[in-house]
């Protein structure tokens, strides 16, 4: 493999508590050395990235998307969804497992690493917690993380059963792998078949539409962190997938007051939007957990500010433009986020509340890293992958969805003002994306 | 204990909501909040005139233009009278219905929405479950919409022939409405406020023209929230608290087919909410008694009170007519006149 210097940037990697000008050289797939400007020992016959002015920093994390394959290949691959993150500046994602069939196997888990899938950056599945998904029967995890899973989740649906998330976390907890739940008590949202469609509350009573009770996630968080408590084994980590109520956040607080191992991610749209947001249908804002309140959506940002947020994770839920252009109640939940959290994030997080720069990176790079156990990522000290991430802190742009390399647009953020514009990610040594020489 | 940060420790600028791009279509009425109190005044002017225009007259408005009834609902009252309003003023009308169409082979609302406008039509009368479906088909097709009736949201229409009703009994001859036309008038709307595409419409434009609107009905039908759908708007949980203080009674009909399994004693219910006739006599005796129909007779309202000398009913669908011509020609003049009527 050849080796690769980035030259003359601003080394941020908050895992290692670096932040100054280095030069930085990758080899082999590895980070080899990392020194001072024009100090490198090593630098003979290396490809040479100029980044001076540009803030180089470990490759971003994703813990929570949703690339679609096996199985619903219009809407997204494993190729097109990894060629989205590498444009947003993701070097690792976390693939949830509700795709047709469901993940809940070591053979799917493998089909979806194996090479032919073409993924631009590496690929981490997320295996069902439960055959099918459906939440009665736990998955042999060992089987699963052998094959290469590193959490189990049912996501798209709860693990409802009181003794079957029991068992998941305890099963999970012997074999070393996170419960990832996607707290929504089914019972509330999808009273007698009506499936609720967005918050509930006085815009959904306005707009006529069934609203999901924030109660529907918070009871299930609080339901979990009991089962936690109960369980009294230390290896036991619970995660909250995208948490979007003031309420779940607080639960979520005082079980890490307890000492318990209980983490959660919020997702951009979660700590940017509101059911306003909504307006008069617009199914690009339609997701599961929904948009919430103005109170809800200020907790998440207060809770970010805090440090009881464990990651920032998109939820990217690629949907094709025929199946959102129908009936607010009949489209299906969900909006992308690859290409626009970082751009998001250093925005309002870092440039508007005023967020240190090396701490919103740490929500999208190391932290969620090390949520998953992925050894050697989320930092750029000697002997990690070579993951990397090069992007101009200063420029603004304008975020064109027609211009995205996932398959799907389904985003609300469409005509927005980002900050950051990536201008190389680099997997494992590789370039995966280099922005278009304008 | 409530772990819970108390407040956000500053006030942070937050993205702002964009503003709303419908209508797209001048000609459009997706929503009672379309309209402003001028447009609303023109309206009711152009009914009474077209009501009272020569039929042969009338006939030259909009002769030969085309006009699309979409009704994926049964409909009486609405679809007869759209109908009669566009062919009153020489529109060809054309019906699709959701049982008799290719939207049984699963025809998407936007795909049978584009085939209209191909085939024609220049104005699209849309009945739908779906609530927002008004929004969609604008949004897709960009004629003039009219909504009439999506789902539990809004039904336009029927708000302004419900005010021309009330406007005929407590305020008559007058057309040209102000923020104050209906000061000092309650309407009590009671029933299944939930699920009422009705209720939504009248307590979104009465209060502007200063009426205060009372809501009623048991929690199921009506959650606390709904007080918070805009200005003056009360919710009185108390049926006979609510008659006391009201000129207006609008009834609601409990709309078994979007209850959702929920469970409701109707025995007790009508113990409670039915407009029976000693309930009109000992509390509003002179008050106005509506409903937007079908009504079930004998459960929200008794036969005696439907058929009395209170009852509105059959004249709100009276007017109808007269406020639908309006509203289709404005749908198919708006753009020539180059703005919102």
């Amino acid at each position: 493999m050849t080796a690769l210097i980035i030259r003359g940037g601003q080394l941020i990697d908050p895992a290692a508590g670096i932040d100054g000008l280095k030069d930085i050289l990758l080899k082999d797939g590895r980070v080899a050395e990392i020194a001072a400007p024009g100090k490198l020992k090593t630098a003979n016959g290396a490809e040479v990235l100029d980044a001076t002015g540009l803030v180089v920093a470990p490759g971003l994390v994703d813990m929570h998307v949703h690339l679609r394959e096996p199985g619903q290949g219009y809407k997204e691959t494993i190729a097109s969804g990894t060629a989205a993150a590498a444009a947003g500046g993701f070097t690792a994602v976390a693939a949830m497992p509700n795709t047709r069939p469901v993940n809940d196997s070591p053979e799917i888990t493998r089909w979806m690493l194996a090479p032919e899938r073409n993924a631009a950056i590496r690929v981490f599945p997320i295996a069902a917690a439960t055959r099918g998904s459906k939440g009665e029967t736990i998955n042999d995890y060992a089987a699963l993380k052998s094959a290469g899973a590193v959490a189990v989740s049912d996501d798209g649906l709860p693990i409802l059963k009181d003794a079957v998330m029991r068992e998941t976390l305890a099963a999970a907890a012997r074999i070393g792998l996170s419960v990832i739940q996607h707290a929504e008590d089914t019972r509330m949202t999808h009273a007698n078949g009506a499936v609720a469609s967005m918050n509930l509350g006085p815009t959904s009573f306005k707009l006529g539409l069934r609203g999901m009770a924030p109660e529907a996630e918070s009871s299930i968080v609080e339901r979990d962190i009991r089962l936690v408590t109960e369980l009294r084994d230390a290896r036991a980590h619970l995660h909250v997938a995208h948490t979007s109520t003031a309420a779940a956040l607080a639960a979520v607080r005082q079980a890490r007051r307890s000492g318990l191992r209980v983490t959660c991610e919020v997702a951009p749209h979660h700590f940017l939007l509101t059911e306003e947001h909504v307006g008069l249908y617009n199914t690009n804002a339609k997701m599961c957990p929904p948009l919430r309140s103005a109170a809800d959506r200020d907790a998440m940002i207060e809770a970010i500010l805090d440090g009881v947020v464990d990651a920032i994770a998109t939820d990217h839920a690629p949907h094709a433009v025929h199946e959102k252009e129908v009936e607010f109640e009949n489209a299906p939940n969900g909006i992308t986020g690859l290409e626009t959290a970082l751009g998001l994030s250093l925005r309002w997080l870092h440039k508007e509340w005023r967020m240190p720069m090396g701490r919103v990176l740490s929500l999208l790079s190391a932290q969620p890293a090390a949520l998953l156990g992925l050894k050697g990522r989320g930092t750029l000290i000697a002997g990690s992958f070579a993951d990397v991430v090069v992007f101009d802190p200063k420029a603004e742009w304008t975020y064109n969805a027609r211009e995205t390399r996932s398959k799907s647009r389904n985003t609300p953020f469409d005509g927005w003002t980002m900050q950051g514009r990536v201008r190389w990610t680099i997997s494992e040594g590789r370039i995966a994306y280099a922005a278009p020489v304008s | 204990m409530n772990l819970a940060p108390t407040a956000v420790r500053r006030q942070l600028t937050t993205p702002p909501v964009p503003a709303s791009p419908f209508p797209y279509n001048p000609g459009s009425l997706l929503s009672v909040l379309d309209l402003d109190l001028d447009g609303i005044s023109h309206l009711l002017a152009r009914a009474t005139a077209l009501e009272t225009m020569d039929p042969l007259v009338r006939d030259r408005i909009l002769l030969k233009r085309r006009v699309a009834l979409l009704f994926y609902e049964s409909s009486t009252r609405t679809r007869t009278s759209f109908e009669l309003a566009a062919k009153g003023l020489g529109a060809d009308t054309t019906l699709v219905s959701s049982l008799s169409s290719s939207i049984e082979k699963g025809e998407t609302l936007k795909d049978t929405g584009l085939t209209l406008r191909a085939l024609g039509a220049e104005a699209i009368i849309l009945r739908h479950n779906s609530s927002g479906a008004a929004w969609l088909l604008e949004a897709e097709t960009r004629l003039p919409v009219l909504n009439a009736g999506d789902g539990m949201h809004e039904h336009p229409t029927q708000a302004l022939l419900d005010l021309r009703t009330i406007l005929a009994h407590l305020r008559p001859g007058v057309e040209a409405v102000n923020a104050e036309t209906l000061s000092g008038v309650t309407v009590a709307i009671t029933g299944d406020i939930l699920h009422s595409r009705v209720a939504r419409s009248n307590m979104l434009l009465l209060p502007r023209l200063g009426a205060h609107v009372v809501l009623c009905g048991p929690k199921e039908l009506l959650p606390d929230l709904a007080a918070d759908a805009g200005p003056g708007i009360a919710i009185e949980r108390d049926f006979e608290a609510a008659l006391r203080q009201s000129q207006v009674v609008m009834m609601l009909r409990i709309q078994a087919e979007r209850l959702a399994g929920q469970q409701l004693d109707l025995e007790e219910y009508k113990a409670a909410y039915q407009l029976t006739g000693p309930r009109l006599a000992l509390l509003a005796p002179t008050a106005v008694v509506m409903h937007p129909g079908p009504i079930i007779r004998g459960l929200e309202i008794t036969a005696g009170v439907a058929d009395g000398p209170q009852s509105a009913i059959l004249e709100q669908v009276h007017h109808g007519v007269a406020i639908r011509m309006a509203v289709v020609e404005r749908a198919l003049t708006a753009a020539q006149q180059g703005g919102r009527a």
